[in-house]
C-alpha cells in the first residue's frame, strides 16, 4: 500500500500498532485543515507491526501526551522532502488535562475550573498519580 | 514549612524537632501560654468532626491565641457554591493560620495553593490526616520512647482508613518497623501502599484475619473504627463495623507494656472493659493530639 510522503510536516512513527487512532483523538488531529494519514497495522522489523500518521502541515506536537499514550514513539519532522530532526519521546513528568482523575471523592470532581495534573511516581511501572487525591490512572 | 497538608512533606529532623517542641510544652505549659497572643485560627471544617475542630482549637487557646471558623459545610458559603479557592482567600484575611477538613481527597492542597496564610490540613476524605499521625507519633514517642524497633499492629479498616495509610507511611521511615496487619479481605489496605511504601522500603509486613494471632509480638496495636461515610454501600457497612473487637480476654497473650492506641471516636471496636487497663493509651492519645496541633502551630506561625 502506498501513502504519499509527505513534503512540510511531521511523520509520528513507532506507534503501538492499533494506538493510532487514539493519538488521532489525544492530539484532536481532526481539527487539522491538511492531510492527515493514519496508518494502522504496518510492517516493522522493529516492532512486528505499528502503527504511523502523517501530518501535511508543520505543526507543534504536545510531546506529554504521545509520551504519555505511548514512550516509544519517535517523531521525524520533515522539511523540503527530507527528514531534519528525529527524537524520542519519553514518559512525561506530569501530565495537565490528558486525562481525568475517576475518583469521585477527589476535589477535582467538583471543583471544575482546577486542572487534572497527574505525577509520574513509578517511572519503571509507569504510574501516574493526581496531583490533587493521589488515585493512580489507569492506562 | 509554611504549610502541611502531608505528613510525607516532613522530614524525620522536622518530626523530631515537633516533638520536642511539643514534650517541651507538656512540661512546661505556662512557658507557652503567651505565645499567640493576638494571633487567630481559622477552622474550616467542611466535613463535621468534633474531635480534631476541638483538639486545634484548644491548641490555639493554650497558646494564648483566638478561633473563628464554622463545623459544617452548610455554615459556611459552600452551601450556596463556592469553591475552595474563593473561601481560602477570603478566610485569609481574617485568620494568621487556617486549619481545614474538607470531605474532597486534595481540597487542602488547593487551599494551600491560594493561601497567603499557613494551611494546615485536618483530613481530606479517605486521603490524608496529617496532624492525626503526627499526635500518633507523638504518642509513640512518649510512650515507648522510641520510634524504631517496633512491630506495630494495625486492626480494622486497614482500607479507607487514612490514619492507618499515613502511620505506615511515617513510620516506614524508621529502622526496624514491622507492621502486622489485621483486616477483613474487604478492608485490607491498599496495594499502592503495599507495593510503594512497605515493598519499596524492605519493611517487615504480615497480613492476617486473626486479632490473636501476633497479640504477643506487637508493641503497639493500633485500632480503627470501620467508618460508615466510608462506604458508599449500607449492607457493606453492617457486615464488617463489627468484625473485630477487642476486649480483656483477647489481650491475655499480650506484652505487658504493649500500647494501645485508637484515633478515636471508637464504637464497638474496643470494648469499654479495656479501657482501665493501663495498656490502653487511647485517651491520652487525645491529649497528645493538642500538644503536637500546638507545637505545630507555632512552627508554621514562626514563633520562637
Amino acid at each position: 500500500m502506498n501513502i504519499d510522503s509527505i513534503k512540510n510536516g511531521i511523520v509520528i512513527d513507532h506507534i503501538q500498532a492499533k494506538k493510532g487512532m487514539e493519538i488521532y483523538e489525544a492530539l484532536k488531529l481532526y481539527e487539522l485543515d491538511c492531510s492527515v494519514a493514519i496508518i494502522t497495522n504496518a510492517r516493522s522489523k522493529k516492532m512486528g507491526r505499528k502503527d504511523i500518521i502523517k501530518i501535511d502541515k508543520k505543526m507543534d506536537v504536545n510531546i506529554d501526551i504521545l509520551g504519555y499514550i505511548d514512550p516509544n514513539i519517535t517523531i521525524n519532522i520533515v522539511e523540503n522532502d527530507k527528514r531534519t530532526k528525529k527524537y524520542h519521546v519519553e514518559l512525561p513528568k506530569k501530565i495537565i488535562n490528558v486525562a481525568k482523575c475517576q475518583n469521585p471523592r477527589c476535589i477535582t470532581s467538583v471543583e471544575k475550573e482546577l486542572d487534572h495534573i497527574f505525577i509520574l511516581t513509578d517511572k519503571e511501572k509507569q504510574v501516574y498519580r493526581c496531583k490533587y487525591c493521589e488515585m493512580s490512572l489507569k492506562n | 514549612m509554611r504549610n502541611l497538608i502531608d505528613i510525607k512533606e516532613l522530614t524525620i529532623e522536622e518530626i523530631e524537632e515537633l516533638i520536642k517542641v511539643a514534650q517541651d510544652i507538656i512540661n512546661n505549659r505556662e512557658k507557652y501560654s503567651h505565645k499567640c497572643d493576638g494571633k487567630k485560627l481559622a477552622t474550616l471544617f467542611f466535613e463535621p468532626s468534633t474531635r480534631t475542630r476541638l483538639s486545634f482549637e484548644a491548641a490555639m487557646m493554650e497558646l494564648g491565641g483566638n478561633v473563628l471558623g464554622f463545623s459544617a459545610a452548610s455554615s459556611s458559603s459552600t452551601a450556596k457554591g463556592e469553591s475552595v479557592s474563593d473561601t481560602i482567600r477570603t478566610v485569609g484575611c481574617y485568620a494568621d493560620i487556617i486549619a481545614m477538613r474538607h470531605p474532597k481527597e486534595g481540597a487542602p492542597l488547593v487551599a494551600a495553593q491560594k493561601s497567603v496564610v499557613p494551611i494546615i490540613n485536618a483530613g481530606d476524605g479517605g486521603h490524608n490526616h496529617p496532624t492525626q499521625t503526627l499526635t500518633d507519633l507523638l504518642t509513640i514517642k512518649s510512650e515507648k520512647k522510641r520510634l524504631d524497633n517496633l512491630t506495630i499492629g494495625l486492626c480494622g479498616d486497614l482500607k479507607f482508613g487514612r490514619t492507618v495509610h499515613s502511620l505506615i507511611t511515617a513510620m516506614s521511615r524508621y529502622k526496624n518497623i514491622r507492621f502486622i496487619l489485621i483486616s477483613p479481605k474487604e478492608l485490607e489496605i491498599p496495594e499502592y501502599l503495599k507495593k510503594e511504601v512497605l515493598e519499596k522500603n524492605n519493611i517487615k509486613w504480615c497480613e492476617t484475619r486473626d486479632i490473636e494471632e501476633y497479640m504477643g509480638e506487637l508493641d503497639i496495636l493500633y485500632m480503627t473504627r470501620v467508618q460508615r461515610e466510608r462506604f458508599f454501600n449500607e449492607e457493606d457497612y453492617l457486615r464488617l463495623k463489627d468484625y473485630y473487637i477487642l476486649n480483656k480476654e483477647k489481650l491475655e497473650k499480650a506484652k505487658e507494656d504493649l500500647c494501645i492506641m485508637h484515633p478515636l471516636p471508637r464504637v464497638n471496636e474496643i470494648s469499654t472493659d479495656v479501657d482501665d487497663d493501663r495498656r490502653a493509651c487511647y485517651f491520652k492519645q487525645v491529649e497528645y493530639g493538642k500538644y503536637i496541633r500546638m507545637a505545630l502551630i507555632l512552627k508554621l506561625l514562626e514563633v520562637e
